[in-house]
């Protein structure tokens, strides 16, 4: 077997591990540092990002407002040490990226432009229209070219971490073109893996976000914490699931029931007004929006499709040139894909699985408890995003926590002595069980896709926008049965060269994994916070629950769930207040 | 309308074969299924050793670039229901590219060449952040913005016929974006871009046939910025023999902040 040796891996060619990957080679020139990627950078799920990014740009914002929001807008799940370095790093993350090309959106003096976006007090959110994230993942690409120390292994899948004396020595990778299984050895890794919307059977999420990390390093002994925290996004098109970003309703659009009825308002988020409100209506957090669907939904008061019921997003009002100069892509996306164009029409929508607030559990350097093993991006969770993450804040923390991790690894590293010939051993056993459990084996007789649904119909039933015990727990038993016809799972494809099949059945197994983690949590959190509720259990319960779920596996595949104490600084918790004047609370509740 | 369609679709293992073929599947035909849905219905439930890219299915990853009936198109942006009720789709893979298994083609060769233009801001010296951003008018920016939001799909070289015949060609894409960076007022770069650009393998490698940009599915236009650049780099070489040099190279006002 060939094996290659760096100093840095990165796990991940997304926003995260690209920035974490420039602040590992500036620190040190000297460190050698590679980027191992499943798809090509470039094509990595940051590119669909549509809104914008979060950092506070303007003499009428403040840290502490941004701060306010996030950590309100968490439900108090967030770690508000993290959230406040969180702020204070964004704008200056951004403004680098300003430096490095990115072609964000001007004022007419030539100034950044910002724009409000659900949840925040004031217009912060950074844009380059409305490909923010499209823009920012090239710009982060374009830009590595120029950096020769980063070496690339564009094209090759990570099936496991090294781990030998409790360190992470590396990972073992197939090359995807050839097939060939190695090692790449690494003194530090880091896991920017992304999300893993595709465990959903509806989401916004690429055909690459599985979920990869999380099993990963959870197999490898790191915990994963907040994994019940699963962010609906209010506004997916039917059929596809493809995104309408929620810039749409803060430039103006309205959301509306089958009687063209603004029904929000019956729901705590203010009273409806010509043009939006901050923190109000539309531009509620993605929790309260999407919860709000599902009671307009009992009522009796959405539209019924073959693709389940939807709601109505307006835009009409807007007009064809703002709709033009700042949402085009959502207007292409509209015509292209649903067949309407929202200058003159209603666009369909309905809630969509969109991010994970949970993830490997890391400390604000981006560090797990396992040495040699850090993590950034929607991959991990520091915590900034809480129960429920606002939107535009997940590019920038890719940013600010992808250099932390990226700055830390590379100090680390440093200090480190070569890996350890024991992980040899480990990489063949890995190249033998991939042979005898897919490559070898011509016995199995479960199809991928079949799985596959199974697991997304059963996560969505048990797990999805609202949550009961039992229900859960029979989601748990049925993901069980899954994993054990996993075993059993067959392959078409035996071949080496580009076996897609092969890393389908790969990512399935690591889905099946995230799946449990996410089931098990849902059950042991028995209150309603965020994006977390429980019919059975509606109210928050801060007595018990101000705490994060941490989840580990042990080595006969079983789960355990213990908790982690939240981080006040200096907002202690308070009663989550949305409408007109709710902004005010901001200014109000820190203390020091 | 048919409830079936037929997609025609070229195999290639090289483990296996010596030449691609084609085999035939009949899937059905829904109005609301891209191209790209027929293959992942035929990879999930009939042949799971069909070999293919895809990632976003939103038209911005780049990843799902095919021939489709003969011309480079993204599979997840291509509805069955555009071939009416013809009897075949056929799906090939991009034209030009050395071919690694069924639809599935080598990029490698593009990203040198990516590599080679320089696509990254070019501005020696700069400000400590703390000076705050470079400052660009909304008309500065609309000078470059259509050059960069290209995907990097790669249908234009499948669409360029002097690809076809000049695998040294660094074609419409990089192209592209190489005058992206020289177009934008913070970049001090074009000097550095020039030798690579101003070069029969480069920009002089045209001939204008404007098929990249009748196929890019972002309106690129990588046609008009190698006219474009054509005509800047015929004004530098004039005017390299009647000024000094260092002036040829004299960067773009580039305001601070
Ligand atoms: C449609 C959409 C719109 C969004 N809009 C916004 C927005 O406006 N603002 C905002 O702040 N956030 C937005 N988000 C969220 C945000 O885009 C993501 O959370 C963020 O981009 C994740 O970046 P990442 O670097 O963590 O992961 P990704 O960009 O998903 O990258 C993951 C990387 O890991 C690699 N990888 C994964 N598994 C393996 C493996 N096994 N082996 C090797 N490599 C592997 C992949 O190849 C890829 O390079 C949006 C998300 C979606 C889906
Ligand atoms: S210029 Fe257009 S066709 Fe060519 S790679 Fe870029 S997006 Fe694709
Ligand atoms: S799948 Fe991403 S462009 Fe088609």
């Amino acid at each position: 077997m060939e094996i290659r040796s760096h100093d840095i891996l990165l796990v991940g060619g997304g926003g995260a591990g690209l920035r974490a990957a420039i602040a590992a080679a500036e620190v040190n020139p000297k460190l050698s540092v590679a980027v191992v990627s499943k798809v090509y950078p470039m094509r990595s799920h940051t590119v669909s990002a549509e809104g914008g990014a979060a950092g506070v740009a303007k003499p009428d914002d403040s840290l502490d407002e941004h701060a306010y929001d996030t950590i309100s807008g968490g439900d108090w799940m967030c770690d508000q040490d993290a959230v406040e370095a969180f702020v204070k790093e964004a704008p200056l993350e951004l403004l680098q990226l300003e430096r490095w090309g990115c072609p964000w959106n001007r004022e007419p003096d030539g100034h950044i432009a910002v724009r409000a976006f659900g949840g925040m007090t004031n217009k912060r959110t950074w844009f380059a229209a409305d490909k923010t994230g499209f823009h920012m993942l090239h710009t982060l690409f374009q830009t590595t070219l120029k950096y020769q120390p980063i070496t690339r292994y564009d094209e090759y899948f990570v099936t496991k971490l090294l781990v030998d004396d409790g360190r992470v020595q590396g990972v073992v990778a197939i090359e995807i073109m050839s097939g060939k299984i190695q090692a790449i050895t690494a003194k530090a890794v880091i896991l920017c893996t992304g999300g893993c919307g595709r465990v959903f059977p509806f989401t916004t999420n690429a055909n690459i976000k599985n979920g990869d990390g999380m099993a990963l390093a959870q197999r490898a002994g790191a915990p994963l914490k907040d994994m019940e925290f699963v962010q609906y996004h209010p506004t997916g098109l039917p059929f596809t699931g493809i995104l309408i970003t929620e810039a749409a309703r803060a430039e103006g659009g309205y959301m509306l029931n089958k009687d063209g009825y603004r029904y929000l308002q019956d729901y705590d988020l203010g009273k409806p007004q010509p043009t939006p409100v901050l923190r109000s209506m539309e531009l509620g957090p993605r929790d309260r929006l999407s919860q709000a669907f599902v009671k307009e939904d009992q009522k009796g008061r959405t539209i019924p499709t073959e693709y389940g019921p939807v709601v109505h997003l307006d835009l009409r009002h807007l007009g064809e040139k703002l709709i033009n100069a700042k949402l085009p892509f959502v207007r292409e996306l509209c015509v292209k894909y649903q067949n309407i164009d929202p200058v003159t029409e209603l666009i369909p929508v309905r809630p969509v699985v969109h991010y994970m607030m949970g993830g490997v559990s890391t400390d604000i350097n981006g560090a797990t408890p396992m040495a040699g093993l850090y993590a950034a991006g929607e991959v991990a969770c520091v915590s900034i995003n809480g129960a429920n993450r606002l939107g535009s804040n997940s590019l920038p923390e890719c940013l600010v926590f992808g250099a932390r991790a990226g700055h830390a690894a590379a100090e680390f590293a440093a200090s480190q002595k070569a890996p350890n010939g024991s992980v040899w051993t480990q990489a063949t056993n890995e190249v033998l069980r991939l042979e005898q459990q897919y490559l070898h084996k011509t016995s199995g007789r479960e199809r991928i896709a079949t799985l596959r649904e199974e697991m997304q119909k059963t996560i969505e039933a048990g797990a999805g926008i609202y949550r009961e015990e039992a229900s859960l727990k029979q989601a748990r038993q049925k993901i069980q049965e899954l994993q054990e016809r996993f075993e059993n799972v067959g392959l078409d494809d035996h071949g080496r060269t580009f076996n897609t099949e092969l890393i389908s059945a790969l990512e399935l197994g690591f889905m099946l994994d995230v799946a449990q983690s996410i089931i098990e949590c849902a059950l042991y959190r028995a209150e309603s916070r965020g994006a977390h509720q429980r019919t059975d259990f509606p109210k928050r319960d801060d007595q018990k629950f101000l705490a994060h779920s941490l989840v580990r596996r042990s080595s006969d595949g079983s789960l355990s769930v213990d908790y982690l104490p939240v981080k006040i600084t200096h907002w202690p918790p308070g009663e989550r207040k949305y409408g007109e004047g709710s902004h005010k609370a901001s200014k109000q509740t820190k203390v020091s | 309308m048919a409830d079936k369609i037929v997609l025609e679709i070229a195999r290639y293992a090289p483990e296996r074969d010596d030449k691609p073929s084609f085999q035939s599947f009949e899937v059905p035909l829904r109005k609301e299924w891209v191209v790209l849905d027929a293959l992942n219905y035929i990879k999930d439930k009939v042949d799971g050793t069909l070999t293919y890219r895809w990632s976003c299915r939103m038209g911005i990853c780049g990843s799902c670039g095919m021939m489709v009936n003969g011309e480079p198109k993204l599979t997840c942006a291509t509805f069955l229901t555009s071939y009416g009720n013809n009897a075949t789709v056929r799906v090939e893979p991009l034209r030009y590219f050395p071919v690694i298994r069924d639809l599935v083609t080598a990029l490698s060769d593009f990203l040198v060449k990516l590599q080679k233009v320089k696509p990254w801001l070019i501005h020696p010296n700069q400000p400590p952040l703390s000076a705050g951003e470079f400052l660009q008018t909304p008309e500065q920016l609309d000078l470059y913005k259509q050059f960069s939001m290209c995907i990097n799909c790669t249908l234009c070289y499948a669409a360029c016929p002097v690809v076809g015949l000049d695998q040294e060609f660094v074609g419409p894409a990089a192209l592209a974006l190489a005058q992206r960076y020289n177009l934008d007022n913070r970049d001090q770069g074009s000097a550095e871009r020039l030798a690579t650009l101003a070069h029969p393998d480069g920009i002089w490698g045209c001939t204008f046939v404007g098929e990249c940009t009748r196929v890019c599915p972002k309106h690129v236009d990588p046609a008009g910025a190698i006219q474009q650049y054509k005509l800047t780099a015929a004004l530098d070489w004039v005017k390299s023999f009647i000024l000094p040099r260092g002036h040829k190279d004299a960067p773009q006002e580039t305001a601070h902040d």
